[in-house]
């Protein structure tokens, strides 16, 4: 990956070489393409992305090859920075969340609940048990929500575009749910420290209701259709494996790890809301490569429909939100809280002076060291092998960049 | 009228059929791609939005014709010709019915086969001059992959002609009305020449010269307006071909089993042709909408260690057939 100073603040765009320029050459690379063999071929550097249809957004992978074969690959990540850090260290702690929202957007609930448990942690307030379980609630929808777009899109990476309508029909669903409840499909402003901002509507439970008496015949579907196709699993087996020592050497979090073998999941292992009440499983396969992630995957999918009937079966009475101030002034100190994305442990470490703003706000984005145990397998592969790679580890730009 | 013109007028009309052809082939993959979807593919341009592909011609047609700075000129404009005039031209020996075939040649197959092995050529011409790495890479492809299918491709068409005893694809048909479909004594050429044929038609899974995913749009990648509408035409032309060879070698051509060929003499028999014809097109884009895509050296395996044995095995299974029972598949010479 390239120097990522520029990520957290402006010093990396003020270079003579700024990463965002098209004739940027990042100095691992800078080396003329040679590799003369005994047919006298030359190497070919690629530049795949920020355009591109598999890289998630706007990643751009800087690509040395040798015929198909990846030789070198480097990974530039920055093109959607939006200094959210910075921006929060501006904003009173009610707002913060609409800057969470926009950093892994697929999964905005997770992002909210994590910066509103730092909040928490910092002014020691007691959430209400209703507010606990509906944060479990919408956190698993929004995890539904999250790993089908993964799933239709590493369909879509495989070549397999039906898998991508599949998903979104069903995604489609959970988003209504989500606007129901929250007024918002994607930047929900929900989770707000002290509790959730609204109660769930009748509606929005019936909704759920009409979902949860489809998705699992919906699931057997998904599953036979790309995991039992030989094609697909030709493709994944074997293909960009993480043992454990690389895995852990990364700080890799999330289906990533689990997928390596090591059963290391937030929500069992640091309970945070209502999840010590929760009856689940945690997937963990242990082949490390991108089948292994395909299968923990789908079995959180499974986890997580799970968790949603739990939630609406014994969602206690009670109050949605505990009694805070307008205008919240945590005391002095500093805080870390971190839940489990769909993407992994998404931390927020809170650092405040005792006024309305955060004096510093740090964002632990899961994606960004997958993305980069992801750089780091690439050499030896195919091009073909490298959009799976990345599909399989589920980056999301926009928490990369932050 | 000269006799001249007349000839002008009857390729003017055959062209202008093959290109109304592939206008409706791309309807149909909308709208077979869109059902498979869960979507509805055009609505919105004439009933059913049949008109939606005529207005994407329309718009090609007319589109500014942008050429890249770096390109080699010469083969950057011919390559669309190269790959264009293949795919219509061997529609000249497919034979509609017993009357309507451009060419009745004695070597239909070959001149067929001869014909399609040009295709490669302007793929790779196309990739090449576009100055392209992604083109570069997709025509590379492309060229792996035809030139290595096109042996199990011919191999796998070999059985029926073993069997009918001749070359001319209107003989070949005429063989099946005598005795059966010759997929049922030749079910896996059927089926080889099925894989075969996916692979130089290049459609899911094996589409790996414009691999969308990882190769944004393969060796087709700089061209636009109808350049890029005659490499999107050819494909679809292609297609058709593949299609109207299993119906005319497996499938019966333009018979029927159990109906004599006299009652459907005249309009009956290019009816029947086609409605098979789009069937098992249809079965092609069937698998298009569900199939994830192979990669290149499992494609490659594939052919080599799978394919090419397979065919040969078989084409050794039905001379040793055809020899000690003669007569066993009553067309058998």
């Amino acid at each position: 990956m390239t120097d990522p100073r520029h990520l957290a603040g402006h010093a990396g765009w003020l270079t003579p070489n700024p990463p965002h320029q098209v004739d940027f050459v990042p100095t691992s690379l800078t080396r003329a393409p040679t590799g003369v063999d005994t047919f006298d071929t030359e190497r070919m550097v690629l530049n795949m992305g920020p355009q591109h249809p598999s890289t998630h957004g706007v990643l751009r992978l800087l690509i040395e090859m040798d015929g198909e074969e990846v030789v070198a690959a480097e990974a530039v990540a920055g093109y959607l920075h939006r200094g959210i850090e910075k921006l929060a260290e501006h904003r009173r702690y009610n707002a913060v969340g609409t800057l969470m929202d926009r950093g892994d957007y697929m999964s905005g609930i997770h992002n909210e609940l994590a910066f509103a448990l730092a909040a928490e942690k910092l002014m020691e307030v007691e959430v209400p048990r209703r507010a606990q379980w509906l944060r479990v609630l919408m956190s698993e929808i929004n995890r539904i929500a999250s790993h089908l777009v993964w799933y239709g899109t590493f369909g879509l990476d495989t070549g397999a575009m039906g898998q991508f309508l599949y998903a979104v029909r069903d995604r489609e669903v959970l988003l209504d749910i989500l606007e129901d409840v929250t007024g918002q499909r994607m930047m929900f402003n929900y989770v707000r420290p002290g509790g959730v901002v609204a109660d769930i509507t009748t509606s929005a439970v019936d909704k759920i209701q009409a979902f949860l008496a489809t998705i699992d015949m919906y699931l057997d579907e998904h599953d036979a259709l790309l995991g039992g196709n030989e094609i697909f699993q030709a493709r994944t087996r074997g293909i960009g494996v993480l043992d454990k020592e690389t895995a852990t050497a990364f700080g890799l979090t999330g289906a990533n790890l689990r997928a390596s073998g090591l059963g290391f999941d937030v929500r069992r292992d640091r309970p945070y809301a209502a999840y010590d009440e929760m009856r689940f499983s945690v997937p963990v396969a242990e082949e490390g490569d991108c089948y292994a992630r395909y299968l923990v995957r789908m079995g959180e999918l499974r986890q997580a429909v799970a968790m949603v009937r739990q939630c609406i079966d014994g969602l206690p009475e009670g109050e949605h939100t505990a009694k805070v101030a307008k205008v919240l002034r945590p005391p002095a100190g500093e805080a870390y809280a971190a839940v489990e994305s769909p993407r992994g442990e998404l931390g927020v470490h809170l650092v405040s002076d005792g006024t309305e703003h955060p004096y510093r706000m740090r964002y632990r984005p899961p994606a960004l060291y997958a993305l980069q145990a992801a750089e780091a397998i690439l050499p030896g592969t195919m091009i073909a092998d490298v959009v799976v790679i990345l599909g399989s580890v589920d980056v999301v730009l926009g928490e990369i960049d932050r | 009228m000269s006799p001249l013109l007349i000839v002008v007028l009857r390729v003017l009309a055959a062209v202008g059929l093959l290109l109304l052809n592939g206008v409706v082939l791309i309807y149909m993959l909308r709208k077979v791609l869109g059902r498979l979807h869960l979507r509805l593919g055009p609505t919105e341009l004439g009933p059913a939005g049949m008109f939606q592909t005529m207005a994407d011609v329309v718009k090609l047609l007319t589109k500014e014709d942008a050429t890249p700075g770096s390109v080699d000129r010469v083969l950057y404009f011919l390559a669309p010709a190269i790959v264009f005039v293949p795919s219509l031209a061997a529609y000249a020996a497919i034979p509609f019915s017993n009357k309507i075939v451009a060419a009745d040649l004695d070597m239909g197959l070959l001149f067929t086969f001869a014909i399609l092995s040009l295709m490669p050529l302007g793929i790779f011409a196309a990739g090449w001059a576009s100055y392209n790495k992604w083109s570069l890479l997709g025509s590379m492809r492309s060229i792996a992959q035809q030139v290595s299918y096109e042996v199990p491709l011919l191999l796998a068409a070999l059985p029926p002609v073993m069997i009918a005893g001749s070359m001319n694809l209107g003989d070949i048909v005429r063989a099946q009305h005598g005795s059966v479909w010759f997929i049922i004594p030749c079910l896996p050429a059927f089926v080889f020449f099925l894989i075969a044929g996916l692979i130089e038609s290049n459609q899911t899974p094996f589409d790996l010269s414009e691999a969308e995913s990882e190769l944004v749009a393969g060796f087709a990648t700089e061209y636009s307006s109808m350049k890029f509408g005659l490499l999107f035409l050819s494909e679809f032309s292609n297609v058709f071909i593949f299609a109207a060879l299993m119906v005319t070698l497996f499938l019966g051509g333009w018979s029927l089993p159990f109906v004599d060929p006299g009652l459907l003499a005249g309009i009956g028999a290019p009816i029947i042709f086609l409605v098979k014809t789009y069937l098992v097109i249809f079965v092609f884009m069937w698998i298009r909408g569900t199939l994830p895509r192979v990669r290149i050296d499992q494609l490659l395996a594939i052919g080599w260690k799978f394919l090419l044995p397979a065919t040969l095995l078989w084409i050794v299974i039905t001379g040793v057939a055809i020899k000690t029972g003669q007569g066993l598949f009553g067309g058998g010479s």
